[in-house]
């Protein structure tokens, strides 16, 4: 299945919600929740601790825009518009957390 | 003028994912137009608004952080940042496109405290 987050982490539950919730799958970051996938941050230990239970993709073109794109988190893989459309396929199912 | 009043503009939203800090943009420089005292203060994900590097071309918006830097020409030169936001996002005033006060919690709060008109976005 795959999980998709649009929000921010430190301002938002939706990405903490997900990551409780969901037993594992993948994960699409987009839109402001693509500063989880970021360095330094303080929502970086809880992302580290959830790539062991899910295959996390962030949308380059997202963390382009807001100045972070060399701050992604490593283990976590950079997909364009076209890879956001190859992972609603392979998967059977999405789940948006609005 | 005696009519001069002290605004501040209150940012705490990420730049892009929502319309709120392009919207504080404009009013701030309508607001400058009229030769207020105009103060921004960056809090929580505002502070993201600031970020250096922004490239929207992918997104296919438009990127208005270059303006933070021309809001000197516009006699915009109070800009603060809360510490506690930076740290926890990771960043430090290296990391902004603009020269920035940076501010505790407490002085911030202070500082609102002085000011006429506070506006949220």
């Amino acid at each position: 299945m795959l999980h998709i987050v649009n929000k921010s982490p430190l301002v938002n539950s939706s990405l903490e919600t997900c990551l409780s919730v969901a037993q594992g799958g993948e994960i699409l970051l987009i839109e402001d929740a693509v500063y989880a996938a970021t360095t330094g941050s303080t929502f970086e230990p809880r992302l580290r601790d959830a790539l062991s239970n899910f295959k996390v993709y962030v949308l380059q073109p997202d963390l382009d825009a807001r100045g972070m794109g060399d701050r992604l988190l490593a283990g976590v893989t950079a997909v364009d518009y076209s890879g956001f459309v190859d992972l609603t396929i392979t998967n059977n199912s999405c789940q948006s957390w609005l | 003028m005696s009519d001069i009043k002290k605004f501040m503009f209150v940012n705490r939203k990420a730049p892009y994912g929502t319309i709120y800090a392009l919207e504080s943009l404009e009013v701030v420089l309508i607001t400058a137009a009229f030769d207020q005292d105009v103060s921004l203060a960056f809090l929580d994900d505002g502070v993201y608004q600031l970020k250096k590097g922004q490239q929207t071309k992918g997104i296919e918006i438009k990127n208005f952080s270059p303006t933070y830097r021309a809001l000197e020409d516009y006699d915009v030169e109070k800009l603060y940042v809360m510490k506690e936001s930076l740290d926890a996002r990771g960043l430090s005033e290296d990391d902004l496109v603009v020269p920035v006060k940076v501010l505790s919690q407490a002085e911030m709060g202070a500082l609102m405290d002085q000011q006429d008109v506070v506006l949220s976005f």
